[in-house]
């Protein structure tokens, strides 16, 4: 097993990712994932001191809409696609804890 | 997202008088606001307070998979221009996601900006002069709004919760103080002279109530003359601005105590309590600060021009500081009553008025005094102007003025008019003496008590000349000129 | 038939809309039991349409140049009303509100969509193995995996079942399906397809385009689905390309480059087929003695484009797909509360492989790591850029194999996750520097698979790889397979 990652990181960003891992699911994400990780020290290593980072292939910038108001999707459609609603709202078990 | 990095107070810095001596008080602000656009920031859905539920919604903005973002000019042109008038830099800027799971966040992830925020290193003086410092003033998405059903509405209690997502996707500015403010006074000066700016601008209708402007304080205490940081608590669901003075006094005052007996406070974000005045604990932060933001790679950089914003500025209308000085400059009037003014957008009613030649202090006072309603949209400059000008020519007197100006706020219109209407005609002084005659003719006896009486009876016949002629007249002659036509004819 | 030979004779009258619709179902229903292609056949939709089509044709309109060509749409195009599923239990059932903008554009030039076509769970994969709904098989060798993750409709077109079909690219997904079952696939330069309404795997680098069984086909289909959107925000505004305008022009005088690090030769990656060398060698004589000139570039940042692809692809991932989340669509699992609501849906309707990529994004963004791995990837990317630049100096276009191997067999890859990631080598930089690509099928290999060869093209240079593509493919039917 690889020491790039831990059993607590894949724990840790399980839980960021809303994932519930087996036991056997957490070994095996440790192994595959230090795996790619160790794959990637090629990356890792690389000396990229002043070299501009690129998020995008593309050079645009500013591309913009009127404020214009465009026909929404039927209520109708949309709830129907939903796995429960109520008075023409998504209905969800309740919510523990508060808004971040 | 603040970096709570608060110089040592000095000398000059200002002391909360309502906090235990030795402890001084350190916030900052986050301000969202939601801007006057008429189309969300992402999609064409309308950005309406008060619709159905789910009503304002397309793929875009339920974050249905396949969907894309594409961004409103005129949000990001409503940004940049809170941004100059916060004294901000406008910078190249790209809008980021921030990565957590929530209810009323349609992708899992707010768009927002993050280490490119479009506007940053801005400035607030308050009315006294104090500066509070802006870090950044950046663009991002607001939530959708759940509700939470049975258990009393209480969201821990709820037996299920309703997700509208109408609000989704609106477009915000969120403004974010430096730790610069030591008081509750100009804690709430803050967010009062921002408001007045939102409003000068047209950036937003900035409505607390309506949720249009939402603020959250960042509170922390330390010792006096400290310049160390302590821990800080978010305070978040804060109503009104008189809530915000309660809130940051009720954690203040929970800092100052566990920092006395029980160590340092936990950093979390907390909620304002109104009923109960008090703040209680948010969710557990557990995992939640790891927000693995990047770039957002289905919109591109916004690069404005020196052009854009030369224009920006050149459209820039006059800031309540400024209109602030400027009327006091004119009207020498109370720096407070001033500040009232400012605050209601009535300044340039009372600036006009005094131009043309009205006392500065008494139309600042009248205003202060009977313009104090909601809504006064019907009153103009010139009508306002003009029914002062009518009042110090003495064609109406100081109730009638007042009367005349009810009927303004009411209906608007001329107020010379609106004068007429109610009967307040000033009569023209030839009807007045001929009307005076009359009664000379009609009353021989009491004319001649009058003119060739004792002092005694000369006070008791203009007092019944005077009353015959207001009740001739119905209250409508000016009482000094009826006393100086009887005095011409008895001379 | 060709689908342009279809498009015209359906256009002259010659032939109806509706038969070549019934011939395609045919084969459909008479082998897709076996090859799963398709998710899902809208027969009855199909119909409605293919009826469209003569009607406009008896009414003397046109339908336009695809007129009456059936067709495969990969399940990560949304289609409104029909289902889309991105081959994900989560998405099982979904029916978008709305069509994708290429949806739109391929039914307004006449073409008739026949359904929804298998695919790696949310594009993930180089196999079409990684699906919900079973693998599909490889047309030519049923034992052998068609090449992911667009293999559903790289089988469909290969077996004939439709003449045309759409994929999307992320690290390679149209073109190595396409070399596995030995047809074409584009993927055009980043912003020339509009990606609204496919469903996102990674956004910065995801594109969509055609797949047929000939360069002109595809050239065909590409030109209805290319050309800016205003619901594209990275749509390339002022680009509308004419690839059926260039095929004929040939390569004299073109300047080819091999890139040195994916030759096999001295500093060049490994794992490079012997096979699929030598007939990428062979497609670089024939441009050779069509009158190009030929030399050898190198790309030193091409052997870092698997590992930045692997940090970005799932980082943009794991974000991408947060929005799973049993609320609002597909697949809910019942828990008490909404946050347990959450992880229950997300981890029944998740693959291993979507979790994977999902787990390893989020850690690749997370605090401490960003700028170790995403951070030093998006610098590469900028090396990658710059390095192709400099080789796009002295060349026009640059050939590569497709794929390191030809098809390999269900199941032989599926254990160890960099044993398939490899497979991208080739075709990755171009989606990390967003420019064009296509496979064109080329002989093959020594197991009698079909070999693909790539051709690789700056930005905007899509209409040179579909004029070189024809060059290779003049060759490769004229007797070198």
């Amino acid at each position: 097993m690889s020491e790039r990652i831990s059993r607590g990181d894949v724990e840790h960003v399980a839980r960021l990712a809303r994932l519930e891992l087996t036991d056997d699911e957490i070994d095996l994400f440790t192994g595959q994932l230090g795996d790619i990780l160790e794959h990637a020290a090629d990356i890792e290593a690389l000396d990229v001191g002043d070299i501009e980072p690129t998020s995008h292939p593309l050079p645009l910038v500013n591309v913009l809409r009127r404020d214009e108001i465009v026909a929404s999707v039927d209520r109708d459609e949309v709830l129907a696609q939903a796995p429960a609603n109520e008075a023409g709202q998504f209905r969800v078990p309740p919510v523990l804890g508060e808004e971040p | 997202m603040t970096d709570f990095v608060a110089p040592a107070s000095t000398d000059d810095t200002p002391i909360e008088p309502t906090l235990p001596g030795g402890w001084e008080l350190v916030v900052g602000l986050e301000v969202h606001v939601e801007l006057d656009t008429a189309t969300k920031l992402f999609c064409g859905c309308a950005n309406q307070f008060g619709s159905e539920p789910n009503t304002n919604v397309c793929p875009t903005c339920l974050g249905l998979p396949g969907s894309l973002p594409v961004m409103n000019e005129t949000a990001v042109a409503l940004a940049m221009r809170l941004g100059r008038a916060l004294g901000c830099d406008v910078n190249r800027s790209v809008m980021a996601r921030k990565n957590y799971f929530y209810l009323d966040m349609p992708k899992d992830f707010q768009t927002t900006q993050y280490d490119q925020p479009t506007n940053s290193d801005g400035k607030i003086e308050l009315g006294d002069g104090f500066v509070v410092g802006i870090e950044r003033a950046h663009i991002e998405e607001d939530t959708g709004k759940s509700t939470h059903v049975g258990g009393g509405g209480r969201i821990n209690d709820a037996e299920y919760s309703l997700v509208d997502y109408n609000r989704a996707g609106v477009p915000l500015v969120e403004i974010v103080s430096r730790p610069d403010v030591r008081t509750i006074e100009h804690a709430k000066a803050y967010v009062e002279e921002l408001r007045g700016i939102l409003l000068a601008t047209g950036v937003s209708d900035a409505r607390m109530e309506e949720g249009s402007m939402r603020v959250d304080a960042n509170v922390s205490v330390r010792p006096h003359g400290s310049d160390e940081l302590r821990t800080r608590c978010e305070i978040k669901n804060i109503n009104s601005v008189r809530s915000l003075g309660r809130a940051i006094d009720y954690e203040a005052r929970r800092h100052i105590d566990l920092w006395t007996n029980a160590g340092a406070p936990d950093q979390e974000t907390r909620h304002w309590d109104e009923e109960g005045g008090r703040t209680t604990s948010g969710r557990s932060k557990e995992d939640a600060d790891d927000y693995r933001y990047f770039q957002e790679p289905d919109l591109v950089p916004l690069e404005p021009s020196s052009e854009e914003i030369a224009a920006i500025d050149a459209s820039m209308p006059m800031l309540p500081a400024a209109r602030r000085a400027a009327l006091l400059a004119a009207s020498d009037a109370d720096a407070d009553a001033i500040g009232i003014l400012v605050e209601r957008g009535q300044d340039e009613l009372a600036m006009v008025a005094i131009d043309s030649g009205a006392d500065g202090d008494k139309v600042v006072t009248r205003l202060v005094n009977d313009l104090a309603v909601d809504d006064w949209s019907n009153v103009t400059a010139e009508s306002f102007t003009a029914l002062i000008q009518m009042e110090s020519a003495g064609d109406l007197s100081a109730t009638q003025a007042k009367q005349v100006l009810g009927d303004l706020i009411e209906k608007g219109g001329d107020p010379a008019a609106l004068a007429a209407a109610r009967g307040f005609e000033a009569m023209d002084t030839g009807e007045l003496e001929s009307l005076v005659d009359q009664l000379i003719a009609d009353h021989p006896d009491e004319w001649s008590r009058f003119s060739r009486g004792d002092d005694g009876d000369r006070k008791k016949m203009q007092g019944f000349f005077t009353g015959q002629i207001m009740k001739a007249t119905q209250g409508q002659a000016d009482g000094k000129a009826v006393a100086q036509l009887l005095a011409q004819k008895s001379a | 038939m060709t689908a342009l030979e279809i498009a015209a004779a359906v256009r002259a009258g010659e032939r109806s809309a509706v038969d070549v619709l019934n011939e395609h179902l045919a084969r459909i229903d008479d082998r897709d039991g076996e090859l799963n292609a398709f998710n899902v056949v809208t027969a009855d939709a199909a119909r409605a349409e293919a009826e469209g089509v003569d009607a406009a044709v008896a009414a003397g309109d046109d339908p336009g140049p695809l007129a009456g060509v059936p067709l495969a749409l990969k399940d990560n195009m949304c289609t409104r009303g029909i289902p889309t599923t991105c081959s994900s239990k989560i998405l099982e059932g979904w029916q978008p509100p709305y069509d994708a903008t290429v949806v739109t554009r391929l039914r307004a030039a006449g073409a008739v969509a026949v359904g929804k076509t298998n695919l790696d769970e949310f594009a993930m994969g180089s196999s079409t193995e990684n699906s919900a709904f079973g693998p599909t098989r490889n047309p030519l060798d049923i034992s052998r995996v068609p090449g992911g993750s667009s293999g559903g409709t790289a089988a469909s077109v290969a077996a004939n079942f439709t003449p045309l079909g759409i994929g999307s690219d992320t690290g390679g997904s149209i073109r190595q399906p396409a070399a596995f079952c030995g047809v074409v696939g584009m993927k055009p330069t980043y912003g020339v397809v509009s990606r609204y309404g496919l469903i996102a795997f990674a956004s910065s680098l995801d594109q969509i385009g055609p797949f047929a069984n000939s360069v002109a086909d595809a050239a065909a289909m590409f030109d209805v689905i290319a050309g800016p959107d205003p619901l594209d925000s990275t749509s390339i505004r002022d680009y509308s390309p004419d690839a059926s305008a260039v095929l004929d022009r040939g390569v004299d005088g073109l300047r080819v480059g091999v890139i040195r690090e994916l030759s096999g030769g001295e500093g060049s990656v490994d794992g490079l087929s012997a096979d699929v060398l030598a007939r990428t060698n062979e497609a670089v004589e024939v441009l050779r003695a069509a009158g190009a000139i030929v030399s050898e570039v190198s790309v030193p940042s091409a052997t870092l484009g698997l590992s930045a692809y692997y940090l970005v692809a799932p980082a943009e991932a794991s974000s991408n797909l947060a929005r799973y989340d049993g609320v609002r669509y597909g697949l809910r699992v019942d828990a008490p509360t909404t946050g347990e609501m959450n992880t229950a849906s997300r981890t029944a309707g998740f693959g291993p492989e979507v979790k994977r990529r999902i787990m390893l994004g989020t850690y690749a963004l997370s605090a401490g790591y960003y700028d170790a791995f995403y951070g030093k990837a998006l610098k590469v990317r900028t090396m990658m850029l710059r390095d192709f630049a400099q080789a796009y100096e002295n060349v026009d276009v640059l050939v590569t194999p497709t794929a390191p191997t030809t098809a390999f067999r269900l199941g032989e890859r599926t254990a160890d996750p960099m044993t398939m990631y490899v497979n991208d080598v080739c075709t990755i930089p171009s989606n990390l520097t967003g420019h064009p690509g296509i496979s064109v099928p080329f002989g093959v290999g020594d197991d009698g698979m079909p070999v693909g060869v790539q051709v690789l093209a700056p930005a905007l240079g899509d209409e040179l790889t579909f004029q070189v593509a024809a060059v290779l493919e003049a060759t490769a039917s004229g007797g070198v397979s």
